[in-house]
């Protein structure tokens, strides 16, 4: 079954992002297929490679990190929501003349149709809130 | 079958939740048939008497006017949350149908993916 997941919360304050790495690691075990994770609202603050939780906590954007290459996932992240909460591409901070690049290793930005694309083209699509 | 439904649950402006379930909506239509719910305190984002002025924020609920123009015309909100909140359809800024429970139970069965903002 092709599963794919969104996420729509922040690691900040919300377990929503630990909470689908936990999920996504369970659908690749049950040999599911999982390609694409798309990151909206306040998901995308995943994304932020800025993110320093306590050192006796999860780093999530981290795990995300490490996970979503291990596994070649599409991690995506969308443009509107990410600039909106400064989180920037390479790309886009220089298009916006900002001074650094913080979007974390293996996610990449993505317009919002993606996550149209990723809802329609998986068998299940799974929100986490 | 309904290839998306999309459902509003929060009332406008307090998060900005509703005006990015509003895009994914617009952008939805333009690759699937899509319906809109609103439910709950979620009616309150296309109340008729808002005036974001005095907010100081942007009045993105006008844009639920362009709905018919990108092919959504399946818009629905429950009938008790009307009631609840003191409302009728007239109250509100675009033309939509208020369902039953048992109707809105149909209605989120018959899409194939339902997204919740």
């Amino acid at each position: 079954m092709i599963f794919s997941i969104a996420i729509f919360a922040g690691p900040q304050n919300s377990e929503a992002p630990l909470s689908a790495l936990l999920f996504a690691k369970a659908v690749i075990a049950a040999g599911h297929d999982l390609t694409r994770v798309f990151f909206y609202h306040d998901g995308v603050s995943t994304a932020n490679l800025l993110n320093m939780p306590p050192q006796d906590e999860p780093n999530v954007t981290k795990e995300w990190s490490k996970f979503g290459q291990e596994h070649q996932l599409e991690m995506l992240v969308c443009v509107a929501s990410a600039l909106r909460r400064g989180i920037f591409d390479q790309t886009e901070a220089t298009r916006h003349s900002k001074p650094a690049a913080n979007l974390a290793e293996g996610f990449e930005i993505a317009g919002l149709g993606q996550l149209i694309d990723v809802a329609l083209n998986a068998d299940r699509l799974v929100v986490f809130k | 079958m309904t290839p998306l439904l999309f459902i509003q649950q929060t009332a406008p402006h307090g998060s900005i939740v509703g005006q990015e379930g509003l895009d994914a909506c617009l952008m939805g239509s333009a690759f699937a048939d899509c319906a809109l719910l609103f439910l709950g305190d979620g009616i309150f984002q296309i109340s008729g008497i808002q005036n974001t002025q005095l907010l100081g924020v942007k009045d993105y609920s006008v844009s639920y006017g362009v709905l018919p123009d990108y092919g959504v015309t399946k818009i629905y909100c429950r009938d008790q949350d009307l009631k609840n909140r003191g409302l009728v359809l007239a109250d509100l800024s675009i033309s939509l149908e208020a369902l039953s429970d048992s109707a809105i139970a149909r209605l989120v069965e018959d899409a194939a993916q339902v997204l919740t903002f």
